[in-house]
C-alpha cells in the first residue's frame, strides 16, 4: 500500500475516507464526541471549493444534507446519540424519497445526554429501528481507523448505488484514539460515482422506476427533469400515491434493495475462526480487547476465535450462522445491554450457547473483563 | 394606446369551486353563480378586464382572454 | 394569461377547499413567475407539509414536498450547492413558525438567498382545526374549544429581528399588492420573507363565526391598512401591510464563496 502515513484520531481517519470518497457538502452541529469531523471539514472542505455548514440543529442538519444530495452532491453528516435522534426523522424521509447520504454517529453512553465523553455502544438498535415504519437500513462500523477510512468509502459507495442513507456507527474510543492511517493513492480503492439519468431533455423521466439491475438513475435538480420528491408513497414520477399497489410495491422494493441486494456483502474480519471452540463475535472498539484475548490464547494452543462484524445492518445472519457452526461456545463482545448479542441468537442454531461479555459503564471492555466470562463458561483453571 | 377589451372570459367548470370571491369583488358585476355552484359570466359587456377575478381566484378556474379594441 | 403553462395540469381540481386562501397564493405566485420571465427549470419549491405543502406539487418546477416545518432547511442544502437557481419555500404558518420556528429564523439570520412566502390563515387545516402559533388569544379552534389562551407572533417582527433582509405583507384579499411583494421577494438578493394573510373558511372562518371566504376576504380588506396609512393612526388595531425590511447584507452563498477563495488561498 503505497500513500501517506498519518497519525491520527478515528475521527481524522472518517474525515480523510469522506475527502477521499469525494465529498462535496457537510452540514452538521456541534456534538461530543463528533465534533472533531465537523471541525476538520470545516477546515478542509472549502479548500476544494466543497461547502461546509455548521446547521441549527441536527434536524435541521439531515434535511440539508437531503436537499444538497438531490442537487448532485456527495453529502455527510456527524454526530452522536442525542443528535442522532433528532436525525431519525430525517433519516425516514431519505429511505423513502430515496436519497444518497452518510450519517455517522460516534457513539458515547446514553440513554439521553447520558456520558458524553465515554464509550457505548448503545445505539446499535438505534440505527436500525431508530425511524418510524417499516425500513431497510444500512450500517457499518470499524476497529481501527484504517477500516473507519475503508468503511467510511464503502458507505458512500453503497448509499450512491442503492440511493439510500448509511450510518456509519463509530464509538467515542475508535473516534479519539490515535493510531496510524495509511492514506491510499487515488485509484486504489474503487469509487461508485452517482448514477446520472440518460434520459434527455423533453423526455418523460422516472425518477422512481428501477432499472433492471435495481438501480435507479437520478437527475439533479436544477437540471433538464422537473419531477417531485416526496416523504409520502409515491409513483415512478415522485407524486404522492395512496394507491395500495403502489404503497406495497414500494415498501418492498425499499425492503428488497438493502435486505437482499445491498446485503449480498457483508464486510466483516475474521481471525481462526475454522476451528474455533469458542467464537468471540464483536465489533468496534470492543472487538480489539477480543482480538487481544484470541491472539493470546492462541498462543497458548487454545482455539479461541474472533468474527468481527463491519456490516451490523442487515445483520449479516448467513455470514454468523456460518461461521458459528462448528464452535462450542459463542461469546458476544460489545458495550451495551446485548443489542447484537439479540441478533446473533437469532442467526445461530443453538442460541442457549450464545453468552455476553459486556462492559456499560463508559470505560472500554478489557481483555480480563472478557476473560471473566470465559472462565465462567469453561470453569475454573480458565 | 388601443384599449384593451374582453374577447372571452373562460370559467373552467371542473375547477371552479364556487366560493363566489370573483362574484363579489368583480368591480362590474360581470360574473353570476349559476344553478350548479359554478361562476358564469354574464355581463361580459360591462367588463374592464382589470383582471382582478383571475387572480383572486383560488381554483385557477379563470382566464381572462383580451383584445385590442379596433381604433 | 396561461396559468396551465406552469402547473401540473392532472393534479387539478386542487385539493383545496372551496374558498381557500392558498390557491389564490399559488395563483398569484405563478403570475410573479411569468411576468419575470423565469425558466422553469431555475426554480425550485421546498414546502413542508400541511395544506400549503400541496402547493409544491402542482407547480411545474423541480418540486419537493419535505418534513413538517423543515422545508427552509432543506432549501438551504439545495440553495447552497446551487446558488444560480431561484429556491422559493411556500410554508404554512404553523409549518413555518411552531414546528419550523427554529429553521425559520436560522434561515433569516443567516440571509440566504431564499424567499419564504408565510401563508397565514392561523390554523393547521389538514388535520382539521386545531390553533396554530398565529391564530392568537381569544381565537376558538378544535383545540382550544374554549378559546386560545396563546398569544400570537408577529411573523413581520419576528423575520425583522431574525435577520431577514426583506420583509413584506399583504393579503389574499390585496392580490395586485401581494403579487408586488412576492415578485419584490423573490428579485431581493438575501433571506426575504413575505406574509400573505390567508383565509381558511373551512374551519378558521366557521370557528370564529367568520362567515364564509368572501366575509373573510372583506374582513382582511377591512382591518388592514398600508404601512404609514393615517387610518392606522385612528385605529391602532388595524394591521399593516407593506414592505417592513428592505435591506442589503452579505447574502450567505455569496458570503461562503469568499471564505471558499480564503481556504484555497491558504488563509
Amino acid at each position: 500500500m503505497g500513500g501517506n502515513l498519518k497519525f491520527v484520531q478515528g475521527n481524522e481517519a472518517c474525515v480523510e475516507g469522506a475527502l477521499y470518497a469525494g465529498l462535496d457538502f457537510f452540514a452538521g452541529y456541534p456534538i461530543t464526541p463528533s465534533t472533531e469531523i465537523a471541525e476538520l471539514l470545516a477546515s478542509r472542505l472549502p479548500k476544494t471549493g466543497a461547502k461546509f455548514i455548521q446547521m441549527e440543529d441536527e434536524i435541521a442538519s439531515i434535511c440539508a444534507l437531503i436537499g444538497a444530495s438531490l442537487t448532485g452532491c456527495k453529502v455527510m453528516t456527524a454526530t452522536s446519540g442525542p443528535g442522532f435522534s433528532l436525525i431519525q426523522e430525517g433519516l425516514g424521509y431519505a429511505i423513502m424519497a430515496e436519497i444518497p447520504c452518510v450519517i455517522v454517529n460516534v457513539q458515547r453512553g446514553g440513554p439521553s445526554t447520558g456520558i458524553p465523553t465515554r464509550v457505548h455502544q448503545g445505539d446499535v438498535n438505534q440505527a436500525r429501528w431508530g425511524t418510524h415504519g417499516d425500513h431497510a437500513i444500512v450500517a457499518l462500523t470499524a476497529s481501527n481507523h484504517q477500516d473507519v477510512f475503508a468503511m467510511t468509502v464503502e458507505a458512500f459507495n453503497i448509499a450512491e448505488t442503492y440511493r439510500t442513507p448509511v450510518v456509519l456507527l463509530f464509538d467515542e474510543v475508535i473516534g479519539h484514539m490515535r493510531e496510524r492511517l495509511v492514506l491510499p493513492e487515488h485509484g486504489e480503492i474503487a469509487m461508485v460515482e452517482r448514477l446520472k439519468t440518460s434520459v434527455k431533455e423533453g423526455v418523460d423521466y422516472h425518477p422512481y422506476l428501477p432499472r433492471e439491475d435495481g438501480r435507479l438513475p437520478m437527475s439533479d435538480f436544477g437540471g433538464v427533469h422537473r419531477y417531485n420528491v416526496t416523504g409520502l408513497y409515491h409513483d415512478m414520477w415522485g407524486f404522492p400515491s395512496d394507491d395500495s399497489d403502489v404503497v406495497d410495491g414500494l415498501l418492498r422494493h425499499l425492503m428488497d434493495k438493502i435486505e437482499n441486494q445491498a446485503a449480498h456483502f457483508p464486510k466483516y474480519r475474521e481471525f481462526y475462526t475454522e476451528d474455533a471452540d469458542c467464537l468471540f463475535i464483536s465489533y468496534g472498539s470492543a472487538a480489539r480487547s477480543a482480538r487481544h484475548v484470541v491472539e493470546r490464547r492462541r498462543r497458548l494452543g487454545e482455539r479461541f476465535g474472533l468474527l468481527e462484524l463491519q456490516t451490523l445492518w442487515p445483520f449479516p445472519h448467513d455470514i454468523v450462522k456460518e461461521k458459528t457452526a462448528g464452535a462450542r461456545y459463542i461469546v458476544v463482545v460489545e458495550m451495551n445491554t446485548g443489542q447484537i448479542c439479540q441478533s446473533v441468537r437469532l442467526a445461530v442454531s443453538r442460541p442457549e450457547r450464545v453468552f455476553l461479555a459486556n462492559r456499560i459503564d463508559g470505560v472500554l471492555i478489557t481483555p480480563t473483563d472478557i476473560q471473566r466470562v470465559i472462565r465462567l463458561i469453561y470453569g475454573k483453571g480458565f | 394606446m388601443p384599449k384593451r377589451r374582453l374577447k372571452e372570459l373562460c370559467i373552467n367548470k371542473e375547477w371552479c369551486k364556487g366560493c363566489g370571491i370573483c362574484i363579489e369583488f368583480c368591480p362590474k358585476g360581470v360574473l353570476e353563480l349559476d344553478t350548479q355552484d359554478k361562476a358564469v359570466p354574464v355581463r361580459n359587456e360591462d367588463c374592464v378586464v382589470c383582471r382582478l377575478c383571475e387572480m383572486l381566484c383560488p381554483d385557477l378556474a379563470i382566464d381572462i382572454v383580451e383584445e385590442e379594441e379596433a381604433e | 394569461m396561461p396559468v396551465k403553462d406552469y402547473i401540473r395540469e392532472r393534479f387539478f381540481p386542487h385539493i383545496w377547499c372551496s374558498g381557500c386562501g392558498h390557491g389564490t397564493v399559488l395563483n398569484v405566485l405563478i403570475r410573479v413567475i411569468e411576468r419575470l420571465g423565469l425558466n422553469k427549470s431555475d426554480i425550485v419549491i421546498v414546502s413542508g407539509i400541511g395544506c400549503s405543502s400541496r402547493i409544491a406539487g402542482y407547480l411545474d418546477f423541480h418540486t419537493m414536498h419535505t418534513l413538517h416545518g423543515r422545508a427552509l432547511a432543506f432549501a438551504t442544502g439545495i440553495k447552497l450547492n446551487r446558488p444560480e437557481l431561484n429556491v422559493i419555500v411556500p410554508m404554512g404558518d404553523g409549518d413555518a413558525l411552531a414546528i419550523g420556528g427554529n429553521h425559520f429564523i436560522h434561515a433569516a439570520r443567516r440571509n440566504i438567498d431564499i424567499t419564504a412566502i408565510v401563508m397565514n390563515n392561523r390554523i393547521y387545516g389538514m388535520t382539521g382545526g386545531q390553533y396554530s402559533p398565529l391564530s392568537g388569544y381569544g381565537i376558538f379552534a378544535s383545540t382550544a374549544p374554549y378559546s386560545s389562551v396563546d398569544q400570537s407572533f408577529d411573523v413581520a417582527e419576528l423575520a425583522a429581528a431574525a435577520g431577514a433582509t426583506f420583509v413584506a405583507r399583504s393579503t389574499t384579499y390585496h392580490v395586485n399588492e401581494a403579487a408586488q411583494m412576492i415578485q419584490k421577494a423573490i428579485l431581493h438578493k438575501g433571506f426575504s420573507v413575505v406574509e400573505i394573510m390567508s383565509q381558511c373558511p373551512t374551519y378558521f372562518g366557521r370557528k370564529n363565526r367568520q362567515g364564509d371566504a368572501v366575509d373573510m376576504l372583506k374582513y382582511m380588506r377591512d382591518t388592514t391598512t398600508p404601512i404609514g396609512s393615517g387610518a392606522k393612526g385612528q385605529n391602532p388595531e388595524l394591521i399593516e401591510r407593506g414592505v417592513f425590511v428592505n435591506k442589503e447584507l452579505p447574502e450567505y452563498c455569496s458570503a461562503y464563496d469568499e471564505v471558499i477563495r480564503h481556504a484555497m488561498e491558504g488563509r
